[in-house]
Formats: C-alpha cells, sequence, structure tokens
C-alpha cells in the first residue's frame, strides 16, 4: 500500500505580465484526508495545479511531493496520479491505447491500463474511440489515467464537473477509501456544494491568494441562522413571529425568519394553537461563508 | 531505458490512429500512379523521339525515384502531424506527466518518426517499383532490379523518406498549430520549393545556393530524380552531402522547436 505524501506549496508564484495568477501561496497538503482546493473560475487553482505538475514554471517558489519537484520524482506516474480539466485526448484514439501510450512511456506494467479501466467502470468500454465518450465517461478516463500508476497522491482538478449522481456518489466514496489507505487526496471545485460531502479539508483561494485554509466546519461562522417555516394560516403565524420580535418575509412556500432557531418559531407557534406544516432550519452557512470570502462577484 | 520507453509509447501512439495508414494508402496511390504512368510514356512513347531522350539504361531509377521525388510530403506531414495533433488535443498534459523530461520526450519522437519515415520509405519503393517495373517490363526494358547500383538507390530512398519525417518532426515543433503546418508542408513542397529550384537553376551562383534546398538534397541523396532530369545542367551535392543536410534541417529544426514550443507552459 502507498503512503501518501504531503503536498507543500511554498511562496508559490506565477505572473502573467503584471498580473499575479498566484502569489505567494504557502501551504501544507497533508495525506490521509481529502483536501478540497476552492475558488470562483479564474482564481487560480488550475494554474497553481500546473504548477504543481511541472507543466507550468513557477515566477518563483516550489511546490513538491514531500520535497521532491514533479520532475525529478523517480517514477512521476507510481507516485503522483493527475487527471486535469481539460479533455486532453486523442479522439481517434481508443480508452485503452490511450492509457497504454502514458503506461508504457512511465514504465508501468502491461496491465495497469485494463486494471485502471476497470476501476472506473469503463472495461467494457476500453476498446471504443474516446471520440464517442460523453462527458461523464471522458471524467472516468481522466481518472482512470490518475490510477494508472496506483498512486499514493492524487491531484484532481474539477473531478465531479460532468459527472451525473451516480457517479458522483461513487467518485465520493472512491475518494474516501483512498484518503483512509492513507493517500494524498486534492481535489478542486469552483462549487463548494459540489465538495462538501467529499472533503475534510479546505483551501479557499481567490484572485491568485490564500484566502482561507482550515477544516470544513471551520467555514461554518455563519451567524445569521434562518429558519424557514409554514401553517394553513399563513398570515396569523407571521403576526405571530412578527409580534415575538423577529424579521419575517414571505417566500412562495411559507415564511423566512431571520436569526431564528427551529425550535424557537416552533414553540411560538405551539403556544398560538398554530398547526405547523413545515419546519426547517436553513442551513446556509458554509456556501455563505464561502461567497464571503471569495467575493461575491467570484461565484462566476 | 527511459529513451526506450518514450520510444515504444511514441509508437504506440502513432500505430493506434488512423492516420499512418490513411496517409501510407494515398501515398501507395499516387507514388504507383506516377511511378507507372511516367513508365508507359517514357517506356512506351518515348521512342518517338518528341519527348526527352533518357537512356534506357538511366530510366528504371528516374521512375522508381518517384517513390521519394512525389512521395516524400507524406513522411514529412506524418512528423509534422505526430508533434501538432499534441499541441491541438492537448494530449502534452498527460504526455509530460508520464515523462516530465521534455527532452526525452521529443528525443522519442524523433527517433520514432525517423523509424517511421524508413517504413514509409519501404511501402513507397514497393509501390514505385511494383507499378514502374511491370509497366517498363511490358515495354520490353529491363528494369536492372538485379543490379547493385539499384539496391544502393533504394537504400538511400529508405533513408531519405527516414529523414524526411524527422524533418517533419522538427516542422511541427516549430509550427505547433496543426492547420499552419500542413499549409506549410503543401505549399512548400507543390508549389514553392519546385518554382525556387527551377529559379536557381538559371544561374550559376545561386545553382549553388538551390543545391541546399531540401528538396534538391534529397534528390542528391536518392541519386536520381525527375526534377534532376529535366534540368540537368543543375549542379548537385553528393550523395552523402545531401544525406547531412536533410539531417541537419531536422535536427536544427528540432532544438529551435524544443525551444519555442515544446518547453513552453502548458496550459
Amino acid at each position: 500500500m502507498p503512503t501518501g505524501v504531503p503536498i507543500e506549496f511554498a511562496r508559490l508564484t506565477k505572473s502573467f505580465g503584471n498580473v499575479d495568477a498566484v502569489s505567494d501561496l504557502t501551504l501544507t497538503v497533508e495525506p490521509g484526508q481529502v483536501t478540497g482546493f476552492l475558488g470562483p473560475n479564474g482564481a487560480g487553482k488550475t494554474t497553481t495545479l500546473r504548477m504543481l505538475l511541472g507543466l507550468v514554471q513557477p515566477s518563483s517558489g516550489t511546490a513538491t511531493f514531500g520535497g521532491t519537484p514533479y520532475a525529478r520524482l523517480a517514477s512521476p506516474l507510481a507516485t503522483v496520479g493527475a487527471s486535469l480539466e481539460a479533455a486532453s485526448f486523442h479522439p481517434g484514439r481508443s480508452a485503452h491505447n490511450h492509457l497504454a501510450v502514458y503506461a508504457q512511456a512511465a514504465g508501468l506494467p502491461k496491465t495497469a491500463p485494463a486494471a485502471a479501466l476497470e476501476k472506473v467502470g469503463l472495461a467494457d468500454y476500453g476498446s471504443r474511440r474516446v471520440g464517442g465518450y460523453s462527458l461523464g465517461m471522458r471524467q472516468r478516463l481522466g481518472l482512470a489515467f490518475a490510477l494508472l500508476g496506483d498512486p499514493a497522491v492524487l491531484v484532481l482538478d474539477e473531478p465531479i464537473n460532468g459527472l451525473d449522481p451516480e457517479g458522483i456518489k461513487w467518485i465520493r466514496l472512491l475518494l474516501r477509501a483512498m484518503a483512509a489507505e492513507g493517500r494524498t487526496v486534492l481535489i478542486s471545485s469552483h462549487l463548494l456544494s459540489e465538495v462538501q460531502q467529499t472533503v475534510d479539508d479546505v483551501i479557499i483561494i481567490s484572485h491568485g491568494k490564500l484566502v482561507h485554509r482550515g477544516e470544513l466546519s471551520s467555514l461554518d461562522v455563519s451567524d445569521s441562522k434562518q429558519v424557514q417555516v409554514n401553517a394553513d394560516d399563513r398570515e396569523r403565524l407571521a403576526e405571530v413571529i412578527h409580534a415575538a420580535g423577529y424579521t419575517v418575509s414571505n417566500l412562495r412556500s411559507g415564511i423566512l425568519v431571520d436569526n431564528a432557531e427551529a425550535a424557537e418559531i416552533g414553540r411560538l407557534a405551539f403556544d398560538a394553537g398554530i398547526a405547523v406544516t413545515a419546519l426547517s432550519q436553513k442551513r446556509t452557512g458554509l456556501e455563505e461563508s464561502f461567497l464571503t470570502l471569495v467575493g461575491e462577484e467570484g461565484s462566476l | 531505458m527511459r529513451f526506450f520507453a518514450a520510444v515504444h509509447s511514441e509508437i504506440t501512439k502513432l500505430l493506434s490512429t488512423r492516420l499512418w495508414w490513411v496517409l501510407a494508402l494515398i501515398m501507395v496511390g499516387y507514388v504507383a500512379l506516377c511511378a507507372g504512368g511516367l513508365a508507359a510514356i517514357f517506356g512506351g512513347f518515348g521512342t518517338t523521339g518528341r519527348g526527352p531522350a533518357i537512356p534506357e539504361a538511366q530510366l528504371p531509377l528516374l521512375i522508381f525515384s518517384f517513390a521519394t521525388s512525389v512521395g516524400y510530403v507524406f513522411p514529412v506531414l506524418l512528423g509534422a502531424l505526430a508533434v501538432t495533433s499534441e499541441f491541438r488535443f492537448q494530449s502534452l498534459t498527460p504526455t509530460f506527466l508520464a515523462q516530465p523530461r521534455r527532452t526525452v520526450v521529443l528525443g522519442g519522437k524523433l527517433l520514432t518518426l525517423f523509424l517511421a519515415g524508413a517504413a514509409y520509405g519501404v511501402i513507397a519503393l514497393i509501390a514505385s517499383i511494383g507499378a514502374g517495373a511491370a509497366v517498363l517490363g511490358a515495354f520490353g526494358i529491363d528494369p536492372l532490379l538485379g543490379e547493385p547500383d539499384t539496391w544502393a538507390f533504394i537504400g538511400r530512398s529508405v533513408l531519405a523518406m527516414a529523414l524526411w519525417a524527422a524533418i517533419g518532426v522538427g516542422l511541427g515543433a516549430l509550427v505547433p498549430s496543426q492547420i499552419a503546418a500542413i499549409v506549410i508542408v503543401l505549399a512548400f513542397t507543390q508549389f514553392v520549393e519546385p518554382l525556387l529550384r527551377v529559379g536557381a537553376s538559371i544561374t550559376d551562383w545561386s545553382a549553388q545556393v538551390g543545391q541546399f534546398l531540401p528538396g534538391s538534397a534529397s534528390d542528391a541523396l536518392v541519386g536520381a530524380s525527375i526534377y534532376t532530369s529535366i534540368s540537368p545542367s543543375s549542379v548537385a551535392l553528393d550523395w552523402w552531402q545531401g544525406g547531412l543536410v536533410l539531417a541537419a534541417i531536422a535536427v536544427i529544426a528540432t532544438v529551435i522547436g524544443f525551444f519555442t514550443s515544446w518547453r513552453r507552459d502548458v496550459s
């Protein structure tokens, strides 16, 4: 079983002309957990990952795997498995041959392509040309490339993008299992909601700078807790809650109460003799603090 | 070991798409048509005295040399496309992930395409000799297949085709845009260079320069060509000098391409 090594960024910077795509990024990604690398599109996630993988030359600083840059790894594909967002396939080549090309270049065993296709559920489609693959199948093939050398470190750029719900569930379980085995797993996404059930730790960057680093729960600092409630006599319910000093607003399917706990609103309705037909605490904390961190305009 | 793995991978890349056999098929048709057609013209009607007088002993090699004189564009295309398709389909990303040492990758590609060009040479010669010898034989002209000169010519032709594929690799690295590379290959080989060669043969000093044009160097290496036959006044390099000129073009283009495109950021 390969043991993961930490991914280390030290003062990593990439400038294009006067613009810093990534500036002064210093952090460590630990093995044994899934780390989410988040930020809006254009925040510098892909550039950072490409620097880590030796595809883009940093302007300054370093990105290493336990101290070794990607280009100096003795057997790169057997150490680090990576899949990047761009669809890097020759459409006329079969999936099996696509993988065989890189397995041969990396000196991996002849059985590696078939094993990787099996792991991602493409075993029956290996002889098909990649040009005919759906987006979800291409994502799986990208992942198969990452898994070719049974690496101890996984670096995946937007791995969930384009997967169907079943695929999302499948990749979640796979990544969790890989991390549980002690591997280092780093996945990027521009949507927190996409990865929040998968990651333990989050790194958030915006405009090329680190804006947050910590456990997923550290994001849940929002103090604007809301309750959504409904009843047959909605007007009277609103009056009762308003009278208790809460700010209410009308929704299509009920009333939204700011700064409230569901238990308290339920009790108010009970005391007033109103039968509540719906009552729920709105958990907007994570996504909202994410948007606050990256700036509202960044959500696109 | 690492280099061997890179060559292995490049061979798989080449053989796992349809390009190589589609190009080879077109090459066979084109070369066989030219060789058979010209063999019929020179062999059958050359005796009427109207066409250029070519001694019967020189005729077979002239006909067979269509393998290179018209066929060389195919290994160039194969070599150029082997490089430009990596840029076009963004497959440089997995390629450099599997082998981060980019000199190893490009060196492996260069050797692989050199070998593939030699294979194209063999195929093109089978086409030109097959069609040419059959037609010449039909007109009662000895195709001279048993002569040592013919076999030396065959060896030099295979080398020329191998070098042309290597030049294609260099061109692809210099001009990573696939469309631009194809346009340059076709325009240069089919139009620009033939004109330059005819133009260069007009004066002595320009002929000295013209012999270093890649097509002239290739014909010098092969030792026979329809071009040199129709402008016999032009000077030519020795066969080995022609080979060195082609090899130098391939190496220089590849090295410059390495620095201008191959070494750049992949994003």
